[in-house]
């Protein structure tokens, strides 16, 4: 399983990650190794094996729609890096 | 005996009959960081300010039950000096992660399981070293810096909750929180030479608990013996409506479930009469440290001579655990870790000209190179074209695991194996190739996977004096059974006696 580096860049870029090319070079062989290793799980027979996403039985946690005690504006601002108007501050997304 | 040696329920016996203080002990405890954290190097943030408010306060809750008569009803963590893994949020205190993307970061709320020991008037040390995120097995992985292992400080604590371990090992502390996502807990505490414990997925609330892998992260405790882990995972235990994974089971008196009823004396010959111990031939692999694999054996011996019946059993699908884990966890942490974004809180670039690059570069800068392999490990797992070969077949080998341990547990009430295949590795050594760092959790992965419990407990030294964990598997739900294993073998061995020279 070797990936290519195009495919290093795929994954980079969906993950919003930019690397040097020193660090795709090197994700490309550690994965390709760590891939390569992982082979041995196309062996056991799943077909009739419904995957486990949680261990706990799913179900749904309802609470009744009541104002409870939640963050002020400034205490959940207080870590951005950039806040203006109460609001979190970006660079413009629009040009 | 030094107050920084004692255990939490030795030093609770002391504060109750008043032969010490909580400020005697906290400021005991913080002069032992004084002279040795220098070389352990566990605390990443140290509040001894807050600590000696805290023990003050406690030692006036004393009081005041001893003047009422009403010293027992003190909760059994009142007045001790405890250490939190930085990836659990105390309100006011910062909380890396051992992550330079969040070295700025100021929690806004508490963690449950802080209000917890605050309710408790647990004393609050300060926030231990981690690999980043917690992903690692060795702490090498924090931004930081390396924490050492007090048994030999050219070694690594083990990981990811290394700074924990080591604190509780160096006396820089009398009991600690980690967290266990793949063994965090129990492989650091084999490690070090401490009982750690990592609870059924849904016993403690992971609300607070900055998130790895949502589906396999726990928090846990780590302490010299088995009755101190018994004593905290009593006081973070319980449902949370804030996490909606926690469950709603009763928490029982774990402390008085490490000696089944009816017996009077803890130290019979027949103290785990009935008891059903499973040993699984899986966990006896080739390339694992002899001294480890005799040690583990012994202590199943040592089982069955306290009255266990040792049955042996096949888990056939451990071999999957690795690629399983090494899936699913990195593609769990790849949707978590994408809330690093520079924009509500942590590190952001400053010169970045538009959001998207401000995006790539401030998780290029923000995050370490593991953070980032497992980053791309699960876009990759989750990727259009792979998601069926990679994330849904590990999915479904994942139901393979659990069942393996629900037939199991049909057959036996625990499970006894090592916690890792080997004793504390050197630093440095295994930091160049990430498949041999995590193979260095390979028996630790199932019980997260499965979302059991289990606990490493010492059984034993290698040549070179470093400590061997034997771990003890349970069902769902089953922490009483496993503690009380743990405690009668506790009982017959003096290996949690020994402490590192420092």
């Amino acid at each position: 399983m070797a990936l290519t580096l195009n495919e290093v860049e795929h994954i980079a870029d969906l993950a919003r990650l930019e690397l040097t090319a020193e660090e795709k070079e090197r994700f490309r062989e550690q994965l390709s190794t760590i891939l390569g290793h992982f082979a041995s799980l196309q062996q056991p027979d799943t077909s009739d094996v419904p995957p486990t996403a949680t261990v706990l039985p799913l179900r749904n946690i309802m609470r009744k729609d009541e104002v409870r005690p939640s963050l002020s504006p400034e205490d959940a601002l207080a870590n951005a890096p950039d806040a203006s108007g109460g609001c979190f501050r970006v660079r413009a997304i629009l040009e | 005996m030094k107050l920084h040696e004692l255990t939490i329920h030795e030093a609770h016996r002391l504060l109750l009959r008043g032969e010490t203080s909580s400020a005697e002990l906290t400021q005991a405890v913080l002069d032992r960081i004084l002279a040795v954290d220098n070389q352990v190097k566990a605390y990443l943030c140290l509040m001894p300010e807050a600590a000696l408010d805290d023990a003050q306060k406690a030692d006036e809750a004393i009081a005041g039950a001893r003047g009422a008569g009403r010293l027992h009803e003190l909760h059994p963590l009142i007045g001790i000096p405890l250490a939190i893994k930085d990836v659990i949020c105390l309100q006011g205190v910062p909380t890396t992660c051992g992550s330079y993307i969040l070295e700025n970061f100021v929690p806004p709320f508490e963690a449950t399981v802080i209000e917890k020991l605050r309710a408790a008037q647990a004393v609050l040390l300060g926030k231990t070293n981690t690999d980043e995120f917690a992903m690692g097995s060795s702490t090498e992985n924090s931004a930081y810096f390396t924490t050492r292992n007090p048994w030999d400080l050219t070694r690594v604590p083990g990981g990811s909750s290394g700074g924990s371990a080591a604190s509780v090992a160096a006396g820089e502390c009398l009991g600690a929180l980690g967290s266990d996502t793949g063994g965090s807990v129990r492989q650091p505490a084999s490690l070090c030479g401490l009982v750690g414990i990592k609870p059924t997925y849904g016993r403690v609330s992971r609300y607070g608990l900055v998130a790895f892998a949502s589906s396999l992260d726990q928090i846990g405790a780590l302490g010299k013996d088995v009755t101190d882990a018994a004593l905290l995972l009593g006081a973070i235990a319980g449902y949370d409506w804030r996490d909606s994974t926690s469950v709603n089971v009763a928490v029982p008196d774990y402390r008085a479930s490490l000696r089944p009823e009816g017996s009077s004396s803890p130290f019979g010959s027949d103290l785990l009469q009935g008891l059903r111990v499973g040993v699984p031939q899986e966990y006896f692999v080739e390339g694992m440290q002899p001294e480890v694999e005799q040690a583990v054996q012994a202590a199943v011996e040592q089982l069955a001579a306290l009255g266990a019946e040792i049955i042996e059993l096949s888990l056939p699908h451990t071999e999957y655990a690795l690629p399983v884990y090494y899936l699913i966890a990195p593609a769990e942490a790849s949707a978590n870790l994408a809330r690093y974004d520079g924009v509500k809180y942590g590190y952001r670039v400053p010169d970045a000209v538009d959001l998207d690059d401000a995006y790539r570069r401030t998780r290029q800068f923000g995050f370490g190179a593991e953070v980032k392999r497992r980053i791309m490990l699960g876009t990759y797992a989750l990727s259009a074209g792979y998601y069926d070969a990679y994330y849904l077949r590990a999915q479904r080998v994942r139901t393979l695991i659990k069942r393996d341990f629900d037939e199991a547990f049909e057959q036996v009430d625990v499970i006894a194996a090592p916690t890792a295949p080997t004793t504390a590795f050197r630093i440095g050594e295994k930091v160049e190739d990430p498949l041999q760092m995590y193979l260095s959790d390979i028996f630790t992965l199932s019980v997260n996977l499965a979302g059991i419990c289990g606990l490493s407990i010492p059984c034993g030294f290698d040549e070179a004096g470093l400590p061997i964990g034997l771990q003890i598997m349970g069902p769902a739900f089953g922490e009483e059974v496993v503690l009380r294993a743990a405690y009668a073998y506790e009982q017959a061995t003096d290996w949690h006696t020994r402490r590192p020279e420092l």
